[in-house]
């Protein structure tokens, strides 16, 4: 009985004969044993890890096409890597169609998971930690998508990471979903990245909720075509304890959904609430650049039909409590900071906007804020719903 | 006969065996079909790559070589071969690897000095088999008679004396088959690293091989990487083989950390990419609150240097293969960066940025 191979593409050389499931359980020799299985692993393979901790030395990776890698649960099967004396990520993943699901990372001393290159990579049930809460000690990011086609995140935790929980890279066609991001400095980012759905996730007590970033002299430009929507942004009031030098260093705390530059972005039938700088941020990207691929300015953003509860209470920002104290305690739920064209924005929701008017990179000190309509703009149709290969979705049931 | 003579008799057999042993291995050569073929053979005496496992004396046609400038690998010291089987020759490219025909072999010990003589922890190889190159680490036993294959890698403390002198002990790491991978990675395809024509040409080794007919070609404009320690090199030539070496098998547009944006090959011309005033891009707790991968004029400011300061792995730059700072490498990159003309001086480099 030959498998079916759904990816013509898929050179297989001496297939074997039957998919097979190797079994890991907990105890002496688990990373040898672990990474042996990662290794030994055929097209096809099933991966099982025991319920129980594993104490890892160093970080486990999968280089083999088409396997899934399942444990007995985010909570029963538990790799930890408080131990680790090497590599860059607890897994590191380099290959194609792979499945992970129902395990959890805990304490890795660089990145959670990162997938590489990895197209049609699904994320399910998995839980990545750092157990003693935001700490600039943590790796940066939790679930680290990169290089990759066909992105599927679904129901996965992630708390503590220095930079973002679940950081979508360089990527394009990907869908973010049911996922809960709690305690990093940011929650969600989607970086540099074409056609992203990011909807039904929880964001809370992070620096910043949910940021979309297109940045410069990357490989992978052009960000944009993205819809941030029914998501749950709420009480993102954790101080920002990422090392400097990131670009999430300058998220201001209690930031809820931050666009800064891209294309084509819709955020849209949210709940918006306890953000103490702003719910939404529409920015340019501040810092000078030498990339002439690159547009700092973010276009085509429409922002409608979300719910707004508190905001701007406690604005991060230089000279913030004067201003809110100037708009009578509270800033504005929603902040433009004035670059880019007017045009180009539509903010339909029902609340005030506060646009700072600043010149492209200019300093924050010279910045002169204002109510501002941008209800009127034209933003561009909305992209299409992002539409994954069926064999995914059916990995993530 | 008396148990003496009749032991003498059996110990003097049983040497003629070993002798008569080693004879058939020098005629057998090396096992071109544990190259070749598939699979991954348990032990590293099956690919008669030495005709004596203990003191490694290597077998025909396996030619040791060195590089101007090596990877750094926690002070460890390396004993290289190459093999190329008979009748093949490697072609000369001035750019790349050397390429090395299918059936070729890189063969590579680590080990320290121990009791004053070389104690072999691991030998990695690098097989050139038709589908593409594969790469596989074997693990020596204590005795030093053979190494067993270790696909999942393994850790090894080892106590040992660095060059100013110190004693260190440290968890020496054996890569698993996917860390070998994770460097020798071109486009997704194992590929090796060192045996590129400018690091091995110090006058003499290039030569040597085209005389022995493994090397096709070897035109007089070869292209040379100084070594890093040489002192009489100029600075920026030995720092940037040092990068070339030990970074840029990654930190290329095509290797593993092609998605930071930092390029540390030979040939980058984009100073940006080199990492002059660039930006972190996932550096996480690696930017150890520097703004830039080079500050120009300033080590202390720089991530690179950051990065190679540190032995966490959640910082540490390469990210694998290395428990140990080096040094001496730490001083020749900060040297050369003082040296630079900080931005926004009259010299300066002309790649703009804005510090936060």
């Amino acid at each position: 009985m030959k498998p079916i191979l759904p990816f013509a593409a898929l050179a297989i050389i001496a297939s074997p004969a039957l998919a097979k499931t190797i079994t890991v359980a907990p105890g002496p020799d688990a990373q040898s044993r672990l990474q042996g299985a990662l290794i030994e692993a055929a097209p096809g393979d099933v991966i099982e890890i025991g319920a129980g901790r594993f104490d890892l030395t160093d970080g486990l990776s999968l280089d083999v096409n088409k396997v899934i890698v399942r444990g007995a649960g985010p909570d029963k099967t538990v790799l930890s890597f408080k131990g680790q004396l090497g590599a860059g990520e607890g897994l590191l993943v380099t290959s194609d169609d792979v499945v992970l699901r129902g395990f959890a990372v805990e304490d890795s001393k660089g990145d959670g998971i990162k997938t590489k290159g990895a197209d049609r990579i699904v994320y399910k049930n998995v839980r990545v930690e750092w157990t003693g809460g935001p700490k600039e000690t943590n790796g940066a990011y939790g679930i680290y998508p990169v290089e990759s086609s066909d992105v599927l995140i679904d129901s996965v935790i992630v708390k503590g990471a220095s930079d973002a929980g679940i950081y979508v890279g360089q990527s394009k066609r990907i869908i973010v979903r049911n996922s809960r991001a709690e305690g990093n400095v940011a929650g969600i980012e989607i970086e540099n990245s074409r056609n992203a759905d990011v909807y039904g996730n929880t964001a809370t007590h992070n620096t910043g909720g949910i940021l979309v970033f297109d940045l410069p002299n990357l490989p992978v430009m052009g960000g944009g075509d993205i819809r941030v929507f029914k998501n749950m942004v709420v009480d993102n009031d954790t101080p920002n304890f990422a090392p400097k030098g990131n670009i999430v260093a300058t998220v201001p705390t209690g930031t809820g959904v931050l666009v800064m530059a891209n294309d084509n972005v819709h955020v849209f039938d949210n709940d918006l609430s306890g953000n103490g700088t702003a719910n939404v941020m529409i920015i340019s990207y501040p810092k000078a650049f030498t990339d002439k691929r690159y547009n700092p300015l973010p276009r085509g953003i429409a922002v409608g039909g979300n719910r707004h509860g508190k905001a701007g209470f406690a604005p991060q920002l230089p000279g913030g409590a004067q201003l809110a104290a100037a708009f009578g305690g509270s800033l504005p739920p929603i902040l433009w900071d004035g670059s880019g064209d007017k045009a180009g924005l539509a903010v339909t929701d029902k609340v005030t906007v506060l646009g700072l008017g600043l010149a492209l990179a200019a300093p924050p000190e010279t910045a002169k804020p204002a109510p501002v309509d941008l209800s009127t703009g034209t933003a561009m149709p909305q992209p299409a719903r992002v539409v994954l290969p069926e064999a995914m979705e059916a990995a993530a049931r | 006969m008396n148990l003496a003579r009749r032991l003498a008799i059996i110990v003097s057999a049983a040497a003629a065996l070993v002798i008569l042993g080693a004879a058939m291995e020098d005629a057998r050569g090396v096992n071109d079909a544990a190259i070749t073929g598939e699979g991954y053979p348990a032990t590293l005496s099956e690919f008669h790559l030495f005709t004596d496992m203990a003191t490694r004396a290597p077998a025909a046609r396996v030619t040791p070589y060195t590089l101007n400038t090596p990877l750094f690998s926690d002070y460890a010291e390396k004993q290289r071969y190459l093999y190329v089987p008979g009748g093949k020759a490697a072609a000369y490219d001035p750019d790349k690897v050397i390429d090395l025909p299918v059936g070729s072999a890189l063969v590579k010990t680590f080990g320290y000095q121990q009791a004053g003589r070389f104690k072999a922890l691991e030998t990695r190889l690098l097989l050139h088999r038709a589908s593409g190159w594969v790469a596989i680490p074997y693990v020596w036993n204590a005795d030093g008679t053979d190494a067993v294959l270790k696909r999942a890698g393994t850790r090894i403390p080892v106590t040992f004396t660095d060059p100013s002198g110190t004693i260190r002990t440290i968890s020496y790491s054996v890569p698993n088959q996917n860390q070998c991978k994770d460097c020798h990675a071109l486009s997704g395809a194992v590929t090796p690293i060192g045996p590129k024509i400018r690091n091995l040409n110090d006058g003499k080794q290039l030569q040597a091989l085209l005389k022995a007919g493994m090397l096709d070609r070897l035109p007089t404009d070869a292209p040379r990487l100084a070594r890093w320690d040489d002192a009489a090199a100029p600075l920026a030539d030995r720092a940037r083989a040092y990068l070339e070496t030990n970074c840029a098998h990654c930190h290329n547009p095509n290797g593993a950390a092609s998605n930071s944006g930092l390029y540390l090959d030979w040939h980058q011309a984009d100073l940006n990419a080199r990492g002059i005033l660039k930006h972190p891009v996932a550096a996480g707790r690696g930017s150890g609150s520097n703004e830039f991968d080079i500050d120009p004029g300033h080590p202390e400011r720089s991530i690179l240097i950051f990065r190679m300061e540190s032995a966490d792995p959640g910082i540490a730059m390469p990210e694998l293969g290395r428990a140990t700072v080096h040094a001496e490498a730490i001083d020749l990159l900060t040297r050369w960066i003082a040296e630079m003309p900080p931005a926004g001086t009259p010299a300066d480099i002309g790649v703009k940025a804005t510090r936060n």
